[in-house]
Formats: C-alpha cells, structure tokens, sequence
C-alpha cells in the first residue's frame, strides 16, 4: 500500500536526480513516467505503482511547487482521458509497452475516430467497413467531428466488421495509425471559426491484427469503456473553489464594477453555488473512482458541468454588455488542444454549447440516468435484433 | 382593444419580403459572404428597402414614405429574423428613421434626410452603442460646440459600417443636442469592430472637428432619442420573434429526418416535449411583439409593451437558436450549417437595446412593484 509519505519521497527522489531547472522538459515526463508517478493508479512499469487514484493530486501539487514541467492535458486529453484507461483494460502487455508511455510523455498525441455522419448518438449504428486480410485488417469508411485529428499520431477506432449481425454484436475495436497510408484528415470548421474537429476519410487503411483492442466483434464492450471514460474526462475535470468557467466570470465581475447589476448579481452568486456543488461532486466522482471503475454518475457530472458552462458563458456576454456585441477572431485556424476557457467571452460562450454535444449528449446521458441508474424502462427497441445491415436509416 | 392578428396588408407584405430573402439570402451564401469584402448585401438592401418600399413604411406620405405605421415594419422585423439576411435595416430604417421622424421633421435638413431615408437612397445609422437601452442617461462621449462641430468616440454602432448619415447624440454648450453628420465629411472614422454577430455589424465611429446640423436640441433632442431607443427595442422583439419561428421550423424539419436508433430522432418523446415547449415560448412571443408593435402605432402602453416584449423575446430567441444547436447535435456545431448564424443574432439581440434585466427594471416602477 502506497503512503502520502512513501509518495513524497518518491517525488522528493526524482526532483533530486531530476532538477527541473536543469532537465529538458522531455526527459523530466519520461523519467517522472519511469518513477511511477505519471499516474498513479496504474501498474507498476506502466508509469504507475498501483496506488490509489485520490493521491495523485499529491504528487501533481509537490510536482508542481518544485516547478516541475508537466505535460499538457489540452493537448493530450484524448489519449489521457479516453485512449489510455481502455488500453489498459482491454490491450495485451505488448500493447501496453508499446504505446502508454508515449501516450503520458506526449511523444504521441490521440484522437478518436468514433462518430461518423450517420452514427452519433447512435455510435453503434456506425458502418465503417473492416474486413480481414492476412495479418491485417483493410478498413474503409468516414469519420467526422474528429477532434485534434490535425494533430495526432494514432487514433482509438471502432468499426464494423459484421455486418449480418444485430449492431452492438459486429463491431471490432482498434488502435490506428493516423500517419498510415489511406487516412486522410480535413479541417471542419466550427461554430467558433476554428477547426478543431476534422472529417477523416479512410481508404483501404492496412491495420496489423496486433493493434486490435479486444476481441473480433467485442468493439462495443471496449467503446463502452472508452465512452464512460470521456464523460468523466470532460465533466470531472478538476477545479478549485471559484475557478472553471464560473470563475472566469467571477474574475470579470470583480474587475469592472461598472458592469454590476442586481439582477446578474443574484444569477452569478447562484451560478457560483452550482460551481462549487458541481467541484464537490467532481472530487466526490474522482474518489469513487479510486476505488473502482467511473458508474453512471460520470454521466450526471457530465450534464450539470455542460449546463453550468453554458449558463456561466451566456451570462458573461450579457454581463459585458456593449463588449460582448464583439468577438476576438473568426480566422479560421486549426489549435493545438481543446480549452474551453480559452480566448475571451463569446469564444468561450460558443465553444460551451459543444459540450452538451461532444462525448455523448445530454439527452442520451439522460437517457443513461433513467434507465441505467433509476431503472426505468427503456423505450420499445426496433434496433436491437436487427442484422446491422437491415436497420432503417 | 389592440389587434393583435395580422392585416392582409401585412400578410401580403411579409409574403414579398419572405420571398425576397429565400431567393436572394440563402444560408450557404450568407454563410460565404460573411468573411468576404461585402459582408453586407447592399444589392438585396436596395431591393428591400427601395423596391418593395421597406424603408420608409413608417414615415408619413408628405415626407417621401409609405404613411404605414410600426405594425408594417414589425413585420419587415420578423422576416428580417427569419432569414438574417445582412441588410442595415436596424440601423437605418429604424434607428435613424425614428430618430429624425421624431425631432421636428418639418425642418429642411430633416425633410430631405427623411426622404431619401425613407426611399432607401440613403443609409442611416444612430450613433449609440447598440447596447444602449431606452431611458439611458443621454450619451456624453461626443461633445459639440456652438457652431455645431463634432468631437468624441461612439463604440459599437450598428449597421455603422455601410452607413452614409450618421445621427449623432452629442451634448452641447446648451445642453443635450441631436446632430446629423454626412459619413464622407472631413474628420469622420469608422472602423470596423470584429461583431460577434456577423450579419449586423457594429463599428467605432470617431468624430474630430466634424462639421454637423443640429435638428433638436435640450429636452427636445433627449425625448427624439429615447423615442428612437423605445421603438427600436419594441420592433427588436419582432425580429427576435423571427429569430424563433426559424430555430424552431428548422429543428422541427431536420428532427423527422435524422435517424439514429432506427428511427426518427423526432419521435422520441423528450425531443417531442422541448420542441413543444419552444412552441409555447413562440406563442408568446408573437403576442408580446404583436402588441408592442400595435402600441408603438397608436401610442397608446408603449413603455410597457416594450419593456415586455424585450424582457419576453430576448430570451425566447436565445433559448430557441441555443436548442436548435442542441438539437442538431454536431451539425449544430459546424460553420457551414446557418444556425450559428442565429445563435449570433439572438445573443446580440439579447443586449441590443437593453438586456431582459434592463427591461424587467425598467418596468419595476411601470407597474407599481418598487424593490
Ligand atoms: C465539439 C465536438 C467535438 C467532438 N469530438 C469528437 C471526437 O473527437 N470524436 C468523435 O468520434 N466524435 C466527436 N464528436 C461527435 C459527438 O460525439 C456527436 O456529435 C454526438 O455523439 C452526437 O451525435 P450527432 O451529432 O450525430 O447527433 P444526433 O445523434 O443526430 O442527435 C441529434 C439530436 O437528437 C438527440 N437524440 C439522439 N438520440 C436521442 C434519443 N435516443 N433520445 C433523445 N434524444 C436523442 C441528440 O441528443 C441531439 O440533440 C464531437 C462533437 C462535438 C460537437
């Protein structure tokens, strides 16, 4: 059992071999990795020490304190949040060899190739086609809303490789490689004026039979896994008290009194309220992850952060008043990660509504909530026991 | 009792406005020109308000217009809200309209103005901030001296960007006066602002030295001002009733399309109960900007008509636009699905004039409901 002291010392001991003023910012994330103290929960030589998650904001803090390079989750949070928790679960020890530690150290950023133009909530009604060839697997289809697909070197992908069967039965899970030939990724440009998403095309894309996640037709069971990650990702994100898109408002409030009125006043202290519940029940999320897998609150996290970013966004426009009539910039431009509090207010308050969208929506996380959690009855299925191949469209 | 229907008059001219935007401000081509070097459309602008008369509807016949009333351009308003279409109808045909029809029209300066406003020939822009709500204390950026020359800064002007006239609220050595300055005259700067709505545009106007009329003065040009600000806010919830009718038809429409779980998304009840929901918000909506539109017409209940239509609409337009998005799920999301189009215009909508909270305040002592 891994101690906050034993902790300490283990980070005590990589500053000491490690300066961070001397080491590149580099070989700091690979030896940090090789300590054990990239993230914690995970095994022993995968950058972990099998300790409990709830202790890695020790680690991060002292980490930090000393002034330690830290690897940058916007850029990484596909691979971090999504990427690595199922390889993990599901990859072979060569998998996990093979493609952790660059995940961690940034050498390799991830995206993930999910949603197609016909199947977004509906994840498992997608057709991306993988037939086997050998050793390899040909895959064909077309992906849309791919974040950070500009930037990454592998992606997580599900496909389908039975069509003759009811949908969540014929669908394989991969790990593609995004420099591979016949992947082709192009700009959509978003309501924001940048691109951050991408369509990607794949054409006859050759995948090795080892850079299968699971088994043949077991995709569905590893998306899910990848799936209840992404809602914690993005609605778990830890914040301090005061801090998210509500302290971003907050932040303005306080700088331009002239700007106050009683009526925004009384819906940015109930915002702050919600801020606050919501870092509760984020941290309340995060320790019950320490103990096992993310359950079906991850989906609720997701919804009440997605309402509160939304609600904080819109109010700061209107708090802004004549300012908030301008934007900073429509260029189109591909960025580097994701920052939802990034750049000023109606930059913010457009990129907020994606996150009832990205990740699953809200209305299917509501649809979790009622029928995985209280139970009640599913709406009558008319997809469940059709071949893939035969589902109306 | 107020009428709250439409007229065939009004039916047959929001039928030809309709039909003009379809054919001439389709998404995709709004989408285009919005980043291209005309980001306003001043072709489909002359169509408007010079052919179809949209211009002047509200000025009276001896001054070169249509002799109609607010109710006509209510309805110019909504259409202008259904279609975004990027013409300076706001600015000119009714903040710089109202503003001169209400100073004391019969003065030379102000007849010729009005004319050629009215005749769509000349584009005019009031020169305040477009987030300036009626009742506001009278603007002091812009300061004027006896013989009537201009000095200050007015920040986010709308339409000022394609504006030739610009009226300006300027405050002089006899107080609080009403000016009106030609766009090409020496001394006059308006840059662009990058707006968060991109097809009504707000810019900085700057004014060193300018040479302008005076066409009211003291209380005289306060009241020609704040008229201006109440009939623009009571005609704004039109087209946020516009803005509305439009999220909602289209959601409507791509919800029985879009399948997933082998049927249409549109068929699931919690959709089926938010796009009813928004049908109610419409429902009053419409009422609400109907009855502004009928009290600006006959003076009779305007402050509060307008300050319950703002405080009503505001919101009713944001919230529909911000569910289409939802709805349309990453569609939504995308640039070249029109939606944030309106998105945009309802969130700029929301402060133009006043924020719902501005309205709801200045209605507080309306009503006898002090806090
Ligand atoms: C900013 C952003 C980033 C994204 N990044 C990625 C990425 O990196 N990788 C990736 O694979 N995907 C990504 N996505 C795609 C995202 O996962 C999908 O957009 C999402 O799953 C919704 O699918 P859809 O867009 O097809 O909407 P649809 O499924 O067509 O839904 C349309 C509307 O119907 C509702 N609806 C659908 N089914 C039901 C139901 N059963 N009951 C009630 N309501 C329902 C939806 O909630 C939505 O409001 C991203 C999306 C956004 C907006």
């Amino acid at each position: 059992m891994t101690t906050v002291d034993d902790l300490r010392q283990r980070v005590a001991d990589l500053l000491a071999a490690h300066p961070p003023e001397s080491t590149p910012r580099q070989d700091f994330l690979d030896a940090r990795f090789d300590a054990g103290l990239a993230w914690i929960h995970f095994p022993e030589g995968l950058g972990g020490l099998t300790a409990p998650r709830s202790l890695q904001s020790v680690v991060d803090k002292e980490l930090a304190a000393a002034g330690a390079p830290d690897n940058d989750k916007r850029r990484i949070g596909i691979g971090l949040g999504m990427a690595a928790p199922t390889i993990l679960a599901f990859g072979t020890p060569e998998q996990h060899q093979r493609f952790l530690r660059p995940l961690w150290t940034e050498r390799e950023v991830w995206c993930q190739l999910f949603s197609e133009p016909g199947a977004g909530s509906d994840l498992a009604a997608l057709g991306t086609r993988a037939v086997r060839d050998g050793d390899d697997w040909v895959v064909t289809g077309q992906k849309v809303w791919t974040s950070g697909a500009h930037k990454s070197q592998w992606a997580i992908l599900v496909t389908r490789t039975d069509p003759d069967v009811p949908k969540h039965r014929g669908m394989t899970y991969f790990l593609c490689d995004m420099t591979a030939s016949g992947v082709e990724v192009r700009p959509l440009r978003q309501i924001t004026g940048e691109a951050e998403f991408n369509e990607v095309f794949l054409s006859e894309v050759r995948i090795p039979d080892a850079h299968r996640l699971g088994a043949v037709g077991a995709g569905w069971k590893v998306a899910q896994t990848t799936l209840m990650n992404e809602r914690v990702a993005i609605g778990g994100t830890e914040f301090p008290r005061d801090g998210g898109m509500v302290g971003v408002v907050t932040e303005t409030w306080r700088e331009r009194p002239d700007l106050r009125t009683s009526e925004l006043h009384d819906r940015l202290l109930k915002l702050w309220v919600e801020g606050e519940s919501l870092r509760l029940v984020s941290s309340r999320l995060r320790q019950q992850l320490a103990a096992g897998a993310p359950g079906p609150e991850g989906s609720a996290v997701k919804v009440a952060f997605s309402e509160l970013n939304q609600a904080a966004s819109g109010l700061e426009i209107e708090l802004l008043g004549d300012e908030g009539l301008r934007y900073d910039d429509w260029t189109m431009r591909r960025p580097d990660g994701v920052d939802f509090l990034g750049r000023e207010a109606g930059y913010r308050y457009l990129r907020a509504k994606g996150n009832s969208i990205e990740g699953g929506t809200s209305e299917v996380l509501r649809n979790i909530i009622a029928e995985r959690v209280l139970g009640l009855p599913s709406e009558p299925r008319i997809d469940k026991d059709v071949a893939w191949k035969d589902l109306p469209r | 009792m107020s009428d709250l229907l439409y007229s065939e008059v009004e039916e047959d001219l929001r039928a030809s406005v309709r039909d003009l935007f379809s054919g001439r401000a389709a998404p995709a081509a709004l989408i285009a020109r919005t980043e291209s070097a005309e980001p306003y459309d001043l072709k489909l602008w002359r169509t408007l308000a010079a052919d179809l008369g949209a211009a002047g509807l509200a000025v009276p016949e001896a001054l070169g217009g249509h002799g109609a009333s607010a109710r006509e351009v209510a309805v110019v308003m909504e259409e202008l809200g259904r279609s975004v279409a990027p013409v300076p109808y706001l600015g000119s045909a009714v903040l710089a309209t109202s503003a001169l029809l209400a100073t004391d029209p019969s003065q030379a300066e102000v007849t010729e103005r009005l004319g050629k406003l009215a005749a769509g020939t000349l584009i005019g822009a009031l020169a305040v901030p477009l987030s300036t709500a009626p009742g506001s204390e009278f603007p002091s950026t812009v300061t004027a001296t006896a013989d009537g020359t201009l000095n200050g800064q007015v920040r986010s002007v709308a339409d000022a960007s394609v504006a030739e006239l610009l009226v300006v609220p300027a405050v002089g050595p006899d107080g609080p006066g009403l000016y009106t300055v030609d766009v090409a005259s020496a001394g006059v700067t308006i840059t662009e602002a990058i707006s968060l709505d991109l097809t009504r545009r707000i810019a900085d106007v700057g004014l060193e030295n300018v040479t302008a009329k005076r066409v009211a003065v003291s209380s005289a040009a306060v009241s020609a001002l704040d008229t201006a600000l109440v009939t623009a806010a009571g005609l704004l919830a039109s087209e946020q009733l516009g803005i509305a009718e439009w999220a909602l038809a289209e959601t409507v429409r791509y919800l029985k399309e879009r399948y997933q779980f082998g049927r249409p998304v549109g068929s699931f009840q919690s959709l089926k109960h938010r796009l009813a929901n928004l049908y109610t918000d419409l429902v009053n909506a419409r009422a609400t900007a109907r009855y502004a539109a009928d009290c600006l017409a006959s003076g009779d209940d305007i402050a509060i008509a307008v300050a319950v239509a703002q405080a009503r609409n505001s919101p009713i337009a944001v919230h529909a636009t911000e569910e289409a998005i939802q709805l349309h799920g990453g569609i939504g999301m995308t640039w070249e699905h029109p939606a944030h189009l309106y998105l945009k215009r309802a969130k700029s909508d929301e402060i133009a004039l006043g924020t719902p909270g501005r309205h709801r305040a200045a209605l507080a002592p309306l009503i006898d409901l002090p806090a």
